[in-house]
């Protein structure tokens, strides 16, 4: 009997420690920047075997919220920070990513401005006939309400207006991806490293590419941001070394992403 | 003698932390969600459809109807198959073969739901799209998804409640010259209705309440569908797919939105308890 007590208080023991061991840095946020936070961590873990690097998804602003909470020590988010978040954390712009508008590959569709862009998606325009494409209904794929993606994608294109509510909702990049991918009606956006084997309208006559997003010409651009809190942890503040010095950068431009400066 | 009470103290113990669990759980929800449907206003806030959390227009109308006709659609099918099934196991089937099915089928209940929704997005989504038309992520999708999931509770329990009819039921139909089909529809399914009920009501718990497959497979458009083909939100995935992001009043509407749930799940489950215990009762008369 006692001695069950004693095991039972050294495993408590234990688990506390557990919980007071802050070894790993914990990187949460954007479901967008997440796989290349997840690559950046992999490579830095070659180099400093002694820290560990804890990369997880969630969203940008619950990423931010993870900061506030102190559960994480860099936030990851894929769209500007808002007023009062800008006033209380500061931001490093880690990447650029161009926002690609998908289509399923079989779509004969090469080009959309802007204006037909915002008309689509906020449920005008309902038939891929009156942008230049065959006659069948448009099926929009948005993200959910809060993702980042979702925020920057208002903010670039929709401007005043709301995305329709008809449109399907998806809670995630790869959700998204496996929809359009299936479906030949179906156009959605995500980012631009993620796009994979789908189709990428041009936007306003320019394609995205690595080159247009660095050079200005592609309208749709969004920054990636780690997020801290005025001073980190040493181990955290090496990372954000690390993913801004140039082989850290080199292994985004590889991933499709565009350096930050 | 000591030794005995130190047990049934800490069982009693036990016991009652999961009771404060629950009610405590209950006092949260309530306390998280309440103050929003009142100040947004209970009708507003269940008769609204409108849902723009940014734009502070919080109406679930929508998602209640989705809940529902999803629900209905997978009690169609897991009714029809389940009970199907369950006459199928009790009635026209050897013993052995019985013995071996249904096992199988309480087996489905082992599959985690995220599997359920990915094979309904791998298989089912495109299936619909292509010959039925519309996006393919619908209340059908959703509807047949959930229909199996529910099949194995369904089954159970109706096989529980046929077997539970005496033989001498069965046996007095058959004497009197009634054909085996007749003796089961007009006697033995008579004669197990409440149990029957029952475990519609159950299956239904579990379609109302499950989320993961769903927000796979329905599409999540926060908007009344107008046929089965259109997409749809329910209560369950519209706390899932926002509640990582939400804070504020929103956070809150979403806490109402399980003050809903939890409403509607009550109901359910009163109805279900009634059912059975009316049974119990009449099996105690005879």
């Amino acid at each position: 009997m006692r001695l069950w007590l004693v095991t039972l208080i050294a495993a408590m023991a234990l688990v506390c420690c557990g919980c007071k061991n802050r070894g790993a840095v914990n990187v949460v946020g954007s479901t967008s920047v997440q796989p290349f936070a997840e690559m950046l961590a992999q490579e830095f873990a070659k180099k400093e075997p002694g820290v560990r690097i804890d990369v997880q998804g969630g969203g940008s602003t619950a990423g931010i919220q993870a900061l506030a909470e102190g559960i994480a020590d860099i936030g990851m988010c894929s769209r500007s920070l808002e007023r009062d978040e800008a006033a209380r954390y500061k931001a490093i712009i880690v990447a650029r990513d161009g926002l690609a508008v998908v289509v399923h590959p079989s779509n004969p569709l090469g080009n959309l401005t802007r204006e037909q862009l915002r008309q689509v998606f906020s449920g005008r325009i309902a038939n891929w006939k009156a942008v230049g494409g065959k006659d069948a209904r448009i099926h929009v794929v948005t993200r959910e309400e809060g993702s980042g993606t979702r925020e920057a994608f208002t903010k670039l294109v929709m401007k005043d207006e709301g995305i329709a509510a008809s449109a399907l909702v998806q809670e995630s990049n790869g959700a998204v991806k496996e929809l359009v991918r299936t479906d030949p009606g179906a156009v959605g956006y995500m980012s631009l490293g993620l796009a994979g084997d789908l189709k990428c309208l041009s936007i306003d006559g320019v394609a995205p590419s690595g080159e247009t997003v660095i050079s200005g010409q592609y309208p749709l651009v969004r920054p990636f941001l780690f997020v801290v809190k005025g001073t980190c942890r040493p181990e955290a503040q090496r990372f954000i070394d690390f993913v801004l010095s140039p082989p850290g950068q080199k292994l985004l431009e590889s991933e499709g992403l565009v350096r930050a400066q | 003698m000591r030794r005995e009470k130190i047990i049934s103290a800490v069982l009693a113990t036990v016991a009652m932390s999961g009771i404060a669990g629950l009610s405590l759980i209950t006092a949260y929800i309530f306390k998280e969600g309440l103050p929003i449907i009142l100040r947004v206003g209970a009708g507003k806030f269940l008769l609204s459809s409108t849902w723009a959390p940014s734009e502070g227009k919080f109406g679930i109308f929508s998602m209640i109807v989705g809940s529902l006709a999803v629900t209905a659609g997978a009690m169609v099918i897991g009714v029809v198959f389940g009970l199907g099934v369950a006459i199928v196991l009790t009635q026209f089937c050897p013993r052995r073969l019985a013995a071996a099915l249904k096992p199988a089928i309480e087996l489905l209940a082992g599959i985690p739901s995220v599997v359920y929704g990915f094979m309904g997005v791998v298989i089912l989504v495109p299936l619909i799209r292509d010959h039925l038309g519309g996006p393919g992520l619908s209340v059908l999708a959703a509807s047949i998804v959930l229909g199996i999931m529910v099949l194995p509770t369904v089954t159970s329990i109706s096989v529980d409640a046929l077997r539970a009819v005496p033989r001498s039921y069965s046996e007095g139909s058959i004497a009197l010259g009634a054909t085996g089909w007749q003796t089961t529809h007009m006697v033995i399914l008579r004669a197990a209705r409440s149990g029957i009920l029952a475990a519609f009501i159950l299956g239904m718990g579990r379609a109302v309440g499950e989320t993961m497959a769903v927000i796979m497979v329905a599409g999540n458009t926060a908007q009344v569908p107008r046929s089965i083909l259109d997409p749809v939100r329910t209560l369950t995935s519209n706390i899932a797919l926002e509640m990582g992001y939400a804070a504020g009043d929103h956070r809150s509407a979403l806490f109402a939105t399980g003050v809903t749930l939890f409403v509607i799940i009550m109901i359910l489950n009163t109805i279900a308890m009634t059912v059975s215990r009316r049974r119990g009762q009449k099996a105690g008369r005879k």
